[in-house]
């Protein structure tokens, strides 16, 4: 039995305990270095067989998958192979998304929608996916992933509709923008609270195994909300009823002002996360298109022959602010987005194609033209439905439709008063 | 049958009909239920429709609520009602508005069950009747039974409803009615007319109240394990109440409750949850605004109090018959 004193002693040996809080290595007016970022070469790191227990997993959870090397060909054992007329197909939904957001951030600064945000920089992450995803697989996004809804040929007079919040708007106007809801095209309804869309991809994938289905689900997420408890118990149940699932993580470094070092970033990487669930973990270069082109591919594959659930790290870069109510330079340094060690993957797809002689300047000219044209066309027909700027597009009696399948008495109640409230005002809204 | 053979029967009645109801939560599979709610269901309809869950009840809501997106029925269980606060962000910023967020392209047909209310000694955490929470949200539907006979004609109902039902079981009663007196013996349900349960499918629609007594002095307005205790009182001191056992919370019936309060022209609400913003206010609120002029004395609400649910103090707690009785002077006396 140690004297009291002696037990003092010991502890006086000790440095006083210090608190860690992480910090972002730039800040603003910084010089940027990323030279600490480790980025091996494309085709150096293995494809195991999409049959593998995911014990096997753990040196591809802490590497990166990588297709494109630095001359911009397509090399090692995850290029997918695909034909020129795939990779134009992808590099132009590219170009699309990257166009329809420069056109939408624009008309939130000229007061015709109220908010929006952009995926600049991560295009690859929503496109390439969704080439490598059968149609009918149900996509659980986060709010940055656009993409998909362009990629599977969702009409962008339709999304401009819902960012207007106009007469076109199959969502009345209740959701804020960018918050899809597009079943046609397995696009389930975006709900602002984060990572809650993670146990409802397993749930539907859990049914699609239980009905003996053959769809699977794929579902989005930023690294920062990986930090939400959903994320953990979506982990669970996936790997407990091996859920034909896969989850992306989005690690775009920031959230909002947080650095990725306040989602547990400084001692792991999140497909590592994986990995403690036996659930198979890849870390992919988010900005290499035949990379994320070919993870998702190999882990649908592993979800259809029921081996189980992935997780797929998406290493990527927000170049743009979090949304159009965020100033980054008001917390990370300017010279993030151009030193970013892995480049634009438009432009990384760009010069593949190139590479191999599918693909010119000139046409790239005549594509980005191209989808301008068709973004400008589709929002001169949007606001021919009108724009939030003009005020409500909606029958004012929507507000109280599918808040249940049939309105009871008090929203019936409810709804009169509103109605009455209008006919006083003496300008009264459209109704039903 | 007592009430959790009811609730049984009613699972076991809708699954045999309907192939998309799944029921999955913690401890309802193999074993079937820590109260037999789920008993022999797993055998009868296998293990992809009644299934054991991992303990997160956010999990058990976030993928009940994909596998309605999907097309299924499920109908979760959560343990305690004490333990549902992990599935609130599912429950509120999800069921409750994937219809309205989503223009309809996608819904959330759960029935989520789960034992709630006092009277047992279950402490702080086995005890509580978080109703109001529930009832402040727009987009689910709240509802608890009295009876075994309610509860599956409720349980049916809220099953098949394409709403998101929240479906709170007093587990007090579960075995027998609880008069509210409990250093007498227990009841059983086998002397009660609510015990007489119908083997088939039967429906008791939302949203309806009903009168369990005619009277004409004064209202009582009660659901759960309240209402027999409720009927003891009136028993025990011949007051002429008229006692609405409300069943639905959300949607209400609001002409069953304003009816009657017109007719005695006073009005006494009784429920176990704390009473500050418990049901018991909008009930209030309500029948002020809408039987004003007909009240001879102000609306009493008799509730818990506005403490966390105690262990061994739990007869001081339990709004009993002491309480509601002297609540019943009070409002009598005007």
């Amino acid at each position: 039995m140690p004297e009291e004193s002696d037990v003092v002693d010991a502890l006086s040996n000790l440095k006083p305990l210090s608190l860690h809080v992480p910090e972002p290595k730039f800040r603003p007016g910084d010089a940027v270095d990323f030279a600490e970022v480790a980025v091996p070469a494309a085709g150096s790191v293995r494809r195991p067989d999409t049959l593998a227990p995911a014990q096997d997993f753990t040196d591809l959870a802490y590497t990166m998958v990588r297709v494109l090397d630095e001359d911009a060909q397509a090399v090692g054992p995850w290029n997918p192979q695909l034909s020129p007329d795939r990779l134009r197909r992808m590099l132009r939904d590219m170009a699309m998304v990257r166009a329809f957001d420069e056109r939408m951030f624009r008309a939130q600064r000229q007061g015709k929608t109220s908010f929006y945000m952009k995926s600049l920089g991560e295009e690859a992450v929503a496109v390439a996916a969704a080439h490598a995803l059968d149609d009918e697989d149900m996509c659980f996004p986060s709010y940055r992933q656009q993409g998909l809804l362009i990629a599977r040929g969702c009409p962008l007079v339709d999304m401009m509709n819902q960012i207007y919040s106009n007469t076109g708007d199959k969502l009345q106007g209740k959701q804020l923008p960018i918050m899809y809801s597009e079943k046609r095209f397995g696009f389930f309804s975006i709900s602002g609270n984060l990572t809650t869309q993670y146990p409802q991809a397993v749930g539907w994938a859990m049914a699609s195994a239980s009905k003996g289905d053959t769809r699977i689900a794929a579902t989005w997420c930023g690294e920062g909300s990986t930090a939400e408890g959903d994320f953990h118990s979506a982990l669970t149940f996936a790997t407990v009823y091996r859920a034909p699932v896969i989850f992306n993580v989005v690690n775009n470094q920031w959230a909002i002002s947080s650095f990725s070092g306040f989602a547990g970033a400084e001692a792991t990487t999140f497909a590592a996360r994986a990995i403690g669930y036996g659930i198979a973990g890849l870390r992919v270069d988010g900005n290499d298109a035949l990379a994320v082109y070919a993870a998702t591919a190999w882990a649908a594959e592993r979800a259809r022959t029921n081996a189980g659930p992935t997780l797929i790290e998406h290493f990527t870069y927000r170049a743009e602010g979090h949304s159009t109510s965020d100033d980054p330079t008001q917390y990370r340094s300017a010279g993030e987005p151009t030193a970013w060690p892995l480049g634009d993957p438009i432009r990384r797809l760009k010069d593949h194609l190139i590479a191999i002689g599918e693909w010119d300047e000139d046409r790239q000219a005549a594509m980005d033209r191209e989808v301008a044209e068709a973004v400008k066309t589709a929002q001169k027909d949007a606001e021919k439905n009108g724009i939030l700027g003009h005020g409500l597009h909606q029958p004012l009696d929507t507000l109280f439709d599918g808040v249940f399948e049939e309105m009871p008495w008090h929203l019936r109640e409810q709804r009169q008063q509103m109605l009455d409230e209008e006919t006083a005002s003496g300008r009264p809204w459209a109704r039903k | 049958m007592n009430m959790i053979q009811a609730i049984n029967s009613a699972m076991d009645v809708t699954m045999a009909r309907d192939p998309s109801i799944v029921v999955m939560g913690e401890d309802v599979g193999y074993f079937g239920g820590v109260f037999r709610a789920t008993a022999g269901l797993q055998k009868k309809y296998g293990k992809t429709r009644v299934f054991d869950t991992p303990i997160t009840e956010c999990g058990i809501i976030g993928v009940a609520v994909g596998m309605g997106a999907y097309g299924l029925r499920p109908v979760p269980e959560i343990q305690f009602a004490d333990y549902i606060y992990p599935a609130l962000d599912q429950l509120v910023s999800e069921a409750a508005r994937l219809r309205y967020r989503s223009g309809g392209e996608f819904t959330a047909p759960l029935t989520v069950r789960s034992p709630f209310g006092g009277g047992i000694f279950g402490g702080q955490t086995h005890s509580q009747s978080p109703e109001g929470i529930f009832t402040h949200v727009s987009g689910v539907k709240t509802v608890i039974p009295s009876t075994p006979y309610d509860a599956k004609g409720l349980l049916i109902a809220a099953i098949e409803d394409n709403d998101p039902v929240i479906f709170f079981e007093p587990k007090r009663i579960y075995n027998g009615p609880f008069n509210g007196h409990w250093d007498r013996p227990a009841e059983n349900w086998s002397k009660h007319p609510g015990g007489a349960v119908p083997e088939g499918y039967y429906k008791i629609p939302l949203g309806k109240a009903n009168v369990v007594r005619e009277g004409e002095a004064v209202t009582m307005l009660a659901y759960g394990t309240m209402v027999h205790v409720c009927a003891q009182v009136v028993a025990d001191t011949g007051v002429d109440a008229e006692i609405v056992d409300l069943r639905t919370l959300v949607p209400l019936d609001i002409e069953t409750i304003e009816a009657s309060v017109k007719k005695t022209g006073r009005c006494m609400i009784v429920h176990e949850a704390t009473r500050t913003s418990g049901f018991g206010a909008e009930l209030a609120a309500l029948v002020q605004e809408r039987c004003f002029y007909h009240l001879e004395a102000p609306v009493e609400r008799v509730t818990g109090f506005d403490t966390p649910y105690p262990h061994s103090l739990e007869w001081a707690y339990f709004p009993g018959p002491v309480r509601i009785g002297q609540a019943l002077k009070k409002i009598l006396k005007d």
